[in-house]
């Protein structure tokens, strides 16, 4: 089990001195001192308010890259994920804050439409490649742009709240019974205490079984078998009597159904929001390529993925007032995730050469004994 | 019966002398202890059946990878070769299978690609061009330089491979079947190429199954089998074509023979004409109106020149290309039906290709044993898949069917051609089928695995398993067919009684130069 773990945190670890000396050379350029900028940003997440805050903003992240997991999985990009959350987020929002329910029903009630929107959504890129053969990559980044575009178009024409807030466009605040209380109380349950203000917000729990849910139905529901089957060898799959363009269609509608979801811990959860509008953030699918990618598909790696990602972001944020280029975190994001898929490459060739080896010394020690049923064979010819 | 270590040609110096190269791969020692002498301005020949290690050798010698023991001399002086780079640098060239040539240059771009003379920012195609003639005169390699890639065919390709590597200076030359993609004509063209070179010094090993033109054309040959030398024979004159298929294949050839009939007039496969459809409209169907019946018990062979119907045969029975016609399977018409109901239904398929359709190379032997059976105990229940169940059944296949591997967690990529077929054989048996589609079930693996899976073929037929074989080996569809459809641009053209056919009025029928019934 160490091992494992130790062989998985290898290529990461690799990547992330890669990425350090990276920045230190563009800080230098830049005329920074490294080791200040360093501190500093070391500085500002030293803190269990700073932890806290890391988890919140790691998690809608986290969610994104399980989204595109998904149709990576099957060989399926979807690159549509930024337009799937933004309309979802929107209609859930509204919808969230129109009807009235008992928390129990109204929490589920969110969930629901959220996800059955994103997922409508990436169904359009989908039915348009089994039935026009449209590239999902193309359609799916096309589709980004309509759903920008739309749900702008829906805030401002359709569920605008125009009773509050007259001068800014959103949609009305979801009432007590649609939100997720904090998880303060656990947290100082452990004996941690932080600032006034700073809260962990109610959603981890949600993304926690959503990592689950997307483990066991890859790994061992037959659906899940099958969508691997698909993503590594479509001929092999159709042999195999399954219907491609049936997994196809599944395998988008449930990423953009999980996409539909990167908005809900704001919608739910972060007492900052509540609602939709045009402070909500607006880039959050295309982060979630990058994070699939580092986490390599896996639920855990992707949230190890976010939470560094929320990290830099974190870290970098004092650096400003201090002369120091902010952009030094995406220099630091930017070249950890190159060179984490480089190390994944090298060390999956290392790996396939060590099995490969060891299929071969077991083998040969077989292969010293004559094959049995040549012999036979030549008996009866 | 031939002398091994023959050092017959003591007048000439030795260009290239291997000795014991161990070389192993994922799941297979490719070459075990191979020993090649060459002498300088030869040719000589490298034979072996597919999968002996011929171009794993031949990869070696030039660099492409490093050999885990034994040592390679090149004129006297032991080498090691990091890379390619290395072997070009001694001398030594390669000319592929597979042309790698950039179809939107011409020749003399090809050709100087990676060497080109003149300055950093001139290039000086005059002199290219001239080198290029000069070269093409002297070995009878003439092509225009100026000619576009996409525009020659396939003998002018090969000749501008063999240019490429002998303006890199080479005076050793390693072809790669270099025949396989030639016709007549153009194959004793190359050979009278080869045979200016090798007069004006240089050194041709070519590798090649075609014995007949290794006896022709070879000075000398070596006979790899199953990663072995087994013969180095200095003087083809003194073997026939018989002898040296027997050391390629070695004595214990395994023969196909079902023995006594085991058919019955229960019939189980009924196809009906069965048509797949061709693309356009005014282009032949390539399944035509096909009609026949396989009965229990019985092996019917489909014969026919690659490219005449018997993939889309296959994948119409099976249910991947849409076909028109009816299939009763034990009377149930089964032509409606999508690929998973049908392999529910009984249909056992063995994959033409099984590297691409037959096996998922990066799943583990568990994982790949529940292909196209993971719905069904042991390796589904319900929604979930039974990694359990899985896992025991792929135990008890890899024990059955005699799949040499160290362990069922591996990678289907790590096991050897023939132990990953008998992993295929051995799901599609254990499944029961009613009737067996095996499309070309022993093409590419060791005679072991071929002598296993014919056994296999023939305890099914004995128990009532109806079956279609379909395959290019003459010999297997003799061997082991009760009855042979012979199919000729989508069509049955003939019926013969694999009793008395020979070979080669097999391969009339399938030409179309015979019609009829046998």
């Amino acid at each position: 089990m160490l091992e494992r773990i130790w062989r998985a945190s290898l290529a990461p670890l690799f990547a992330a001195a890669a990425a350090i000396i990276i920045s230190s050379v563009a800080l230098l350029i830049s005329g920074n001192d490294p080791l200040e900028a360093f501190r500093e940003m070391w500085k500002s997440i030293d803190s269990t308010q700073s932890v806290v805050i890391i988890i919140n903003t790691a998690v809608p992240l986290y969610i994104s890259g399980v989204a595109v997991a998904i149709g990576f999985k099957m060989n399926l990009f979807n690159i549509g994920s930024n337009g799937q959350y933004l309309l979802a987020a929107l209609v859930a929002g509204w919808a969230g804050a129109e009807v009235s329910l008992p928390p129990l029903l109204h929490v589920p009630f969110v969930f629901l439409v959220a996800i059955l929107v994103g997922g409508s959504w990436a169904l359009i890129a989908a039915i348009l490649n089994v039935t026009r053969n449209v590239n999902v990559v193309v359609s799916t980044i096309m589709l980004n742009y309509i759903g920008i575009g739309l749900s702008a178009f829906l805030l401002q024409e359709v569920f605008r709240d125009e009773e509050n807030g007259g001068l800014v466009a959103q949609t009305k605040v979801m009432p007590e019974s649609a939100r997720l209380p904090n998880l303060n109380a656990i947290v100082e349950f452990f004996g941690f205490d932080f600032a006034p203000g700073v809260e962990l917000y109610g959603f981890l729990p949600f993304a926690i079984a959503l990592g689950v849910a997307y483990y066991v139905l890859l790994n061992r529901s037959l659906f899940g078998y099958e969508l691997r089957l698909s993503g590594m060898s479509a001929d092999a799959a159709q042999s195999a009597g399954v219907n491609p363009k049936r997994m196809v269609l599944i395998t988008l509608f449930l990423s953009g159904a999980v996409a539909g979801m990167i908005g809900l811990p704001f919608l739910m959860a972060n007492p900052d929001f509540y609602k939709y509008g045009d402070a909500f953030p607006t880039l959050l699918g295309f982060t979630g390529l990058g994070l699939a990618l580092l986490g390599r598909n896996s639920p855990v790696g992707i949230a190890a993925a976010a939470f560094v990602w929320a990290t830099i972001e974190r870290a970098t944020q004092p650096l400003g007032p201090l002369g120091i280029p902010p952009e030094i975190g995406r220099i630091l994001q930017g070249s950890f995730l190159l060179s984490a898929v480089i190390a994944y490459e090298v060390v999956r060739r290392r790996n396939d050469a060590a099995a490969a080896a060891a299929a071969a010394e077991a083998t040969r020690a077989e292969r010293s004994e004559p094959p049995p049923s040549a012999t036979t064979v030549g008996a009866t010819s | 019966m031939n002398d091994t270590g023959g050092t017959a040609a003591v007048d000439t110096r030795i260009a290239i002398q291997l000795t014991d190269i161990v070389k192993r791969f994922p799941g297979v020692v490719a070459n075990d202890g191979v020993n090649l002498t060459v002498h300088e301005g030869t040719v000589h020949a490298i034979v072996g059946e597919n999968g002996a290690g011929k171009s794993t050798l031949m990869k070696t010698l030039y660099g492409a990878h490093q050999p885990n023991e034994g040592t390679i001399t090149v004129e006297g002086a032991e080498v090691r070769f990091s890379s390619p780079k290395d072997a070009i640098a001694a001398g030594i060239g390669m000319v592929f299978q597979a042309f790698l040539l950039a179809a939107n240059l011409t020749v003399w771009e090809n050709v100087v690609l990676g060497q080109e003379p003149g300055s950093a920012l001139s290039l000086n195609a005059k002199q290219a061009r001239r080198r290029i003639r000069e070269l093409g005169e002297q070995y009878g390699l003439e092509v225009d330089p100026d000619a576009l890639i996409s525009d020659l065919g396939v003998g002018d390709k090969q000749r501008v491979e063999i240019l490429k590597v002998l303006y890199r200076g080479a005076k050793i030359l390693i072809l790669d079947e270099p025949t396989a993609v030639l016709v007549p004509q153009e194959v004793d063209a190359l050979f009278a190429s080869l045979r200016d070179l090798t007069s004006s010094g240089a050194t041709v090993i070519f590798i090649s199954h075609k014995l007949d033109e290794v006896l022709k054309h070879a000075d000398a040959i070596t006979v790899i089998r199953q990663g072995k030398t087994v013969g180095e024979l200095p003087d083809p004159s003194e073997v026939t074509s018989r002898q040296l298929a027997e050391l390629m294949v070695g004595s214990e050839l395994p023969v196909p023979e079902i023995g006594e009939s085991t058919v019955t007039d229960v019939p189980v496969l009924e196809l009906k004409n069965l048509t797949v459809a061709g693309d356009d409209e005014g282009v032949r169907n390539p399944l035509d109106d096909i009609s026949f019946t396989v009965h229990r018990g019985e092996i019917v062979g489909i014969a026919g020149v690659e490219g005449n119907g018997q993939s889309e045969l296959v994948e119409a029975i099976v249910g991947l290309a849409s076909s028109t016609g009816t299939m009763l399977l034990d009377d149930v018409d089964i032509a409606r039906l999508s690929t998973r109901e049908r392999r529910d239904s009984g249909i056992g398929y063995i994959a033409e290709d099984r590297q691409k359709d037959g096996l998922v190379l990066p799943f583990s032997l568990w994982e790949n044993a529940a292909l196209g059976h993971q719905h069904r105990p042991p390796y589904g229940r319900g929604p979930w898949l039974d990694i359990r169940g899985a896992k025991a059944k792929t135990e008890e296949i890899v024990e059955e069917f005699d799949v040499r591997t160290p362990g069922i967690e591996v990678a289907a990529f790590t096991l050897s051609g023939g132990n990953q077929q008998k992993l295929v054989v051995g799901r599609e048996m254990t499944a029961d089928p009613k009737v067996l589609i095996a499309a070309h079930p022993t093409r590419g693996v060791d005679v072991g695995a071929q002598a296993v899976i014919w056994d296999i073929l023939r305890d099914a037929r004995a128990d009532g398993l109806g079956t279609i074989l379909v395959s290019a080996d003459l010999e297997e569809l003799i061997g082991l067919s009760d009855r042979l459809l012979v199919m000729l641009r989508g069509k049955v053209v003939a019926e013969v009684d694999p009793k008395t056919v020979t070979p080669a009025e097999l391969g009339s029928y399938m030409t179309g130069a015979k019609t009829g019934t046998h």
